[in-house]
């Protein structure tokens, strides 16, 4: 028995929340008294692959078939299991991304085992592998177990923690050709909508609403965003308005995020759109309305015009810039 | 084209989330409940293909009791021609997954519809778990969809930052996501002939074991009170946040 992480590639380069899943994987491997190995898929150089004995993986199987350079989730999955069947794994981490999503549910079933989805703390080997995992879109948190030893785990991304546990890793290739029945669904293209921070991935979030009172002004949010290296995210109506695009939309009907800093402008904190960002480690608000509900959730709060504040801000993190 | 929509039925958005007991259930008190807002994305996209003159079938699926119903009522009157309940607790995504599965089997659709998760659980599992069961094509967090033939669809599926174009045969499981269609409010007409429409219950096809089972549910830890900060005094803000190391 060992434990497999999938170590899911962007366009060759691993990103935090695989090596988030890798932390996971290996505290798990040690608690079963087991190694962490690892499948990657697609084109990737071994000084990258390198990268995941940093935190905890002592070998990497590498499927590389021209038929897998664009994502299809039914021959990545058949790939996954091929490899954890081959070497009897029968748990499988993956990081909770728009990837793993669509991976993990497949993985489950040809493993014939219990999908964990999101979870946010270690599995309890010891106790029908009980864990948890965020519920009522972030309102509620469920504890539960599996019935089954056999898993497939997905990791919320910003949801566990990220160590260094370095081991000296072994890279093997592992021949798998999808069948053309396994390609029945196959990414043509990635049209990216910005060129700036991954959402979902960010350490810190500026987000504004529609106190913002037009797309024109959205300049001093994306200067602050610069400064911090912040991904830029919006309410509901700003997006549905076409103020902002539709996918920086965050809240319950929108993209989910749980990062270190949340920085909340002019947006008054409704119910949908606090499930969406309720996770997120830290929180600051900026409004004019004391009573503003997003206040009760907030670390930071400042009650004024954002049109004063948000300036003087900028200028503030700029001079801690300069003399720090 | 035969399309089946999958509605998971949920607690409206504004709920104020509280646990019964010691966390063991959702105080259903005072609660309503209304079609998944994924799910129901689903649907208007199905209706969208009917108005684009395909001819087109559209059944609404539930697995759950009979309180499942009013809300398959509901997708009756926006404008699904008739409507399944599945009579299983769907409490485990591995058995809502199968309990569809049995139930698609040999039945022809070409298209399956389901919300990118459920706003209650948060999984995300069954719409995978079930192309996979049926060894159909499957495409999750779908913002487009668009017949190129037959057989075959292009889709646009949300990823960081941006979308893929997706090339993909049917037959299809789509997991919907805002952007696939527009939400539509049922008129009078709707509601009247949503009435007369066939709602069928459909009793569990074979035992499935539950994988997963809730222990508890317990509220998110709660937060320590904010810190207010002088509008005049951004540099402060500054210093708290550089101390705690957020940025
Ligand atoms: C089914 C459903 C799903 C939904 N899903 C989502 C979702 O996923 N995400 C989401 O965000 N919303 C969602 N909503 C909408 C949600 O209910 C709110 O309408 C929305 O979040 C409000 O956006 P807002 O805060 O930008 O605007 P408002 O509520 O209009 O708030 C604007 C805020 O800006 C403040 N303000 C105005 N001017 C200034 C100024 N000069 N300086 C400082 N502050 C100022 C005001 O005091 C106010 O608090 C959903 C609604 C429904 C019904």
């Amino acid at each position: 028995m060992s434990v497999l992480l999938f170590a899911e590639n962007s366009q060759g380069k691993f990103k935090k929340a695989v090596f988030e899943a890798a932390t996971y994987g290996f505290e798990l491997a040690q608690l079963l008294g087991t190694n962490l190995e690892a499948v990657s898929i697609g084109q990737i150089e071994n000084a990258e692959l390198e990268k995941l004995g940093t935190y905890g993986v002592s070998k990497v199987y590498r499927i590389q078939s021209e038929e897998m350079d664009a994502f299809a989730n039914t021959a990545y999955a058949a790939g996954i299991a091929s490899v954890a069947k081959s070497v009897d794994a029968n748990i499988v981490v993956m990081a909770q991304t728009y990837n793993g999503r669509a991976i993990a549910p497949r993985v489950a079933v040809k493993l014939k085992a219990a999908p964990l989805s999101g979870v946010i703390s270690m599995v309890d080997p010891g106790n029908g592998f009980q864990t948890a995992k965020y519920s009522y879109s972030g309102k509620g948190v469920e504890s539960f177990k599996s019935e089954k030893d056999s898993l497939v785990i997905t990791v919320k991304a910003n949801g566990f923690h990220v160590a260094e546990n370095p081991q000296s890793i072994a890279i093997e290739n592992f021949e798998y050709t999808p069948a053309a029945s396994e390609l029945d669904a196959v990414a043509k293209e990635i049209v990216k909508a910005s060129s700036g921070i991954s959402l979902t991935e960010a350490e810190i979030v500026v987000s504004a609403g529609r106190g913002m009172k037009g797309p024109e002004n959205w300049g001093m949010i994306e200067e602050l965003a610069g400064l911090l290296g912040a991904a830029t995210a919006c309410s509901k109506p700003t997006a549905d308005m076409g103020w902002r695009p539709h996918h920086e939309h965050v809240g319950q009907t929108g993209i989910q995020v749980a990062p270190n800093l949340y920085i909340a402008i002019g947006i008054s904190g409704a119910i949908q759109h606090l499930a969406g960002v309720s996770s997120s480690k830290n929180i600051v608000v900026i409004n004019k309305d004391p009573e503003a509900p997003f206040f009760k959730i907030a670390d930071f709060g400042i009650i004024g015009d954002l049109f004063d504040v948000v300036p003087q801000l900028i200028e503030a993190i700029k001079k801690a810039k300069v003399s720090g | 084209m035969k399309i089946l929509v999958c509605i998971s039925h949920v607690p409206d958005t504004t709920t104020k989330i509280k646990f019964e007991g010691n966390g063991d259930t959702l105080d259903k008190s005072g609660v309503t409940f209304v079609i998944n807002p994924y799910c129901e994305y689903g649907l208007s996209r199905a209706i969208g293909f009917r108005e684009e003159g395909k001819n087109v079938s559209i059944t609404a699926l539930s697995v759950g009791g009979p309180e499942v119903e009013p809300t398959l009522r509901k997708a009756l009157a926006i404008g699904a021609d008739d409507a399944v309940r599945i009579s299983a607790h769907p409490n485990d995504s591995a058995l809502v997954a199968r309990q569809i599965y049995n139930y698609v089997e040999g039945k022809e659709f070409s298209v399956i519809f389901t919300g990118k998760e459920s706003i209650d659980f948060n999984g995300s599992m069954v719409p995978g778990m079930l192309a996979e069961y049926l060894g159909w094509s499957f495409v999750s967090f779908a913002t487009h969809m668009e017949m190129t033939g037959e057989e075959s669809a292009v889709l646009h599926r949300e990823v960081d930052g941006g979308y893929e174009v997706v090339e993909a045969r049917l037959p299809i499981v789509v997991s919907c996501q805002k952007g696939i269609s527009e939400w539509r409010i049922p008129n009078m007409r709707g509601i009247m002939a949503a009435r007369k429409k066939p709602l069928a219950v459909v009793s569990p096809s074979e035992e499935v074991a539950d994988t997963l089972s809730t222990i508890k549910f317990d509220y998110p830890p709660a937060k320590e009170a904010c810190t207010y900060i002088e509008p005049d005094n951004a540099a402060r803000l500054v210093d708290e946040l550089v101390s705690k190391g957020l940025i």
